[in-house]
């Protein structure tokens, strides 16, 4: 495959006697939308987290741009360009919509005590409150930013936690469940923006149970079962695949 | 710009009445007076360390910290309080920083006893190494500086002294909070793992609130043993620790105001029941409950929930009451 931005390799993740990984490679493109599926307890979250930095593999190595990943913090992978989204709704719920993408924009926007306690870093910060209502903009948030997180309706919530990763300038992003509990107008809206993310030149790796939502949006899909690789290949290979379809159904099909 | 004109008419009242209160109190008031702007930088200090949602047991012993750096280099090395000041404030913050390592392994139960401990072992250093720092009995013989003719020993001018001084640190502790540092500790406290997820380094954060708030209180120490005189470590012990958590959780620890009011408010109330003598505690007591339970948001929280009432509810409706 040519220019990957993220290999897995052999990435293995035991919790106590439990393999909740177990030798796991697969590797994704630049710029495409990869579907990460299988039933539940197959290990996508978890192979999510390993990436972001918040768990450490056991064995294996993840790289990202060839440079090797596993073992740092998540702060560090996301200082280089690799920001996750959270299952259900992780906001600060008692910001306004404004100031939760604008603590989104950490990475470019961090000041230091002093220059805090005298004001210096004006142009910086402005600069932070443009990236913020450019976000809004395109995230269609702008006519809400100044309500509390907590108040808004699911598809805009899912909508802002995008924005706050988007405003981090990631190159790739993990969605975990963004279309999880929505309703099929919201959906639409969702594949919608998760086009356009990525029509903005970042990399998605999408962790989803919506099927719909996984068929339209990713060009490539990887199955993960019981922790580890089940399938790999186009929506309509991996709807065909025997295996896929067993690990499903629980083998009664 | 217009709209701002209340604000600076209310200010310039604040400052006025604080000003001039010392002229109309006892000697023994304006004792407790300047005691009591120290303990507003005590609060305040505090209320940055739990920005973080770190509450920790340790900021009565950095106070001590503070004292005990200005004692010793008063006695010591014959230095002014124009220098003791700042030592105290930059001895404290160091030993916070060491601190950080093993205190930030730990959260929420764990750092607090954490803290606690750690704060105990300072104190037994007191106690215990006599030399320098006097044991149980402390030490004492601590000026405060002597300016112009203007003789600071006097309360008076003493507390105009700590004002400057105090309102300086409120100043710089303000701006800390409304600028992108204070969200960002926010950040840290409501979701830590989101805030990890843009990139911000949870545990320097934390550090860097539990160092800036433990140079303040250094500071704050230094302030108390330069109008005392003496010092011994009974004066930092968890008994004290607990005034400074009373403080902040009756007035309200969601704005920058609420600790201030507590530390304000409970004075007044303690000392308006000074004639009640042995029923005192239980009285103090009594209140503290009857606050938690019908004001669980603190003091703070008054000035919205008269609002609502008056306006039948409808500043619930715009998020009024749920805000900071």
């Amino acid at each position: 495959m040519d220019n990957p931005i993220l290999e897995i390799d052999s990435v293995t993740k035991r919790f106590g006697g439990l393999t909740a990984l177990n030798e796991v490679n697969f590797s994704v493109k630049a710029g495409e939308i990869r579907g990460l599926i299988g039933p539940n307890g197959a290990g996508k979250s978890t192979m999510f987290k390993n990436i972001a930095g918040f768990y450490t593999p056991t064995s294996g190595d993840i790289r990202y741009q060839g440079r090797s990943i596993s073992g740092l913090k998540p702060h560090s992978i996301a200082e280089m360009g690799i920001v996750r989204t959270f299952q259900e709704t992780t906001l600060f719920q008692e910001l306004t919509v404004f100031e939760n993408v604008l603590v989104g924009c950490h990475k470019h926007a961090r000041i230091n005590l002093f220059a805090a306690i005298f004001g210096l870093d004006r142009a910086r910060q402005t600069a932070a409150a443009q990236k913020v209502e450019e976000v809004l903009e395109f995230m269609g948030l702008a006519d809400r930013r100044h309500q509390l997180a907590a108040e808004l309706p699911l598809g805009s919530q899912r909508a802002l936690a995008i924005a706050i990763a988007l405003a981090s300038e990631p190159k790739l992003m993990l969605m975990d469940e963004p279309f999880a509990g929505m309703n099929p107008e919201e959906t639409n809206h969702m594949m919608d923006l998760t086009r356009r993310v990525q029509e903005s030149g970042i990399t998605i790796v999408l962790v989803e149970h919506d099927m719909k939502a996984v068929m339209g949006l990713c060009g490539y899909l990887t199955v993960l079962n019981f922790g580890q690789l089940l399938a790999e290949g186009t929506p309509e290979e991996v709807r065909n695949d025997k295996r896929v379809i067993d690990a499903y159904l629980g083998g009664a099909a | 710009m217009k709209e701002n004109w209340p604000k600076i008419v209310g200010f310039l009242l604040l400052l006025a009445a604080v000003l001039a209160v010392p002229h109309f109190l006892q000697f023994h008031h304006q004792d407790l007076l300047i005691f009591l702007v120290i303990n507003v930088l005590v609060v305040t200090s505090y209320r940055l360390v739990t920005l973080t949602g770190e509450w920790s047991l340790i900021h009565a012993v950095m106070m001590g910290v503070g004292g005990y750096t200005a004692t010793l280099l008063f006695r010591g090395f014959e230095l002014g309080m124009w220098f003791t000041l700042p030592l105290a404030g930059l001895v404290a913050a160091a030993i916070a920083a060491l601190l950080c390592f093993p205190l930030f392994r730990m959260t929420q139960f764990y750092f607090l006893i954490g803290s606690f401990a750690a704060g105990e072992a300072i104190r037994l250093c007191w106690i215990e190494f006599i030399i320098p720092f006097g044991g149980t009995g402390g030490l004492s013989g601590v000026e405060p500086p002597f300016v112009f003719d203007i003789d600071f020993l006097e309360p008076i001018p003493y507390y105009y002294l700590t004002l400057a001084i105090v309102g300086l640190c409120l100043l710089i502790l303000y701006r800390i909070e409304n600028s992108r540092i204070g969200l960002t500790l926010h950040s840290v406290h409501w979701k830590a793992p989101l805030a990890e997820s843009v990139g911000v380094d949870t545990w320097r954060y934390r550090a860097l609130a539990f160092i800036v708030g433990s140079f303040f209180v250094g500071v704050a120490g230094g302030l108390k043993v330069h109008y005392l005189g003496t010092i011994n470590p009974n004066q930092f012990g968890i008994g004290f620790m607990v005034f400074i958590l009373i403080w902040v959780i009756v007035g309200g620890y969601n704005r920058f105001y609420g600790p201030i009011l507590g530390v304000v408010v409970l004075t007044l109330f303690d000392e308006s029941i000074r004639q009640f003598e042995e029923f005192r505690p239980a009285i103090y007591g009594a209140v503290l409950i009857l606050s938690i339970l019908f004001l669980p948001k603190g003091l703070e929280s008054i000035p919205a929930r008269l609002r609502s009432w008056a306006g039948g509810g409808s500043d619930r409706e715009k998020g009024k009451l749920t805000d900071g």
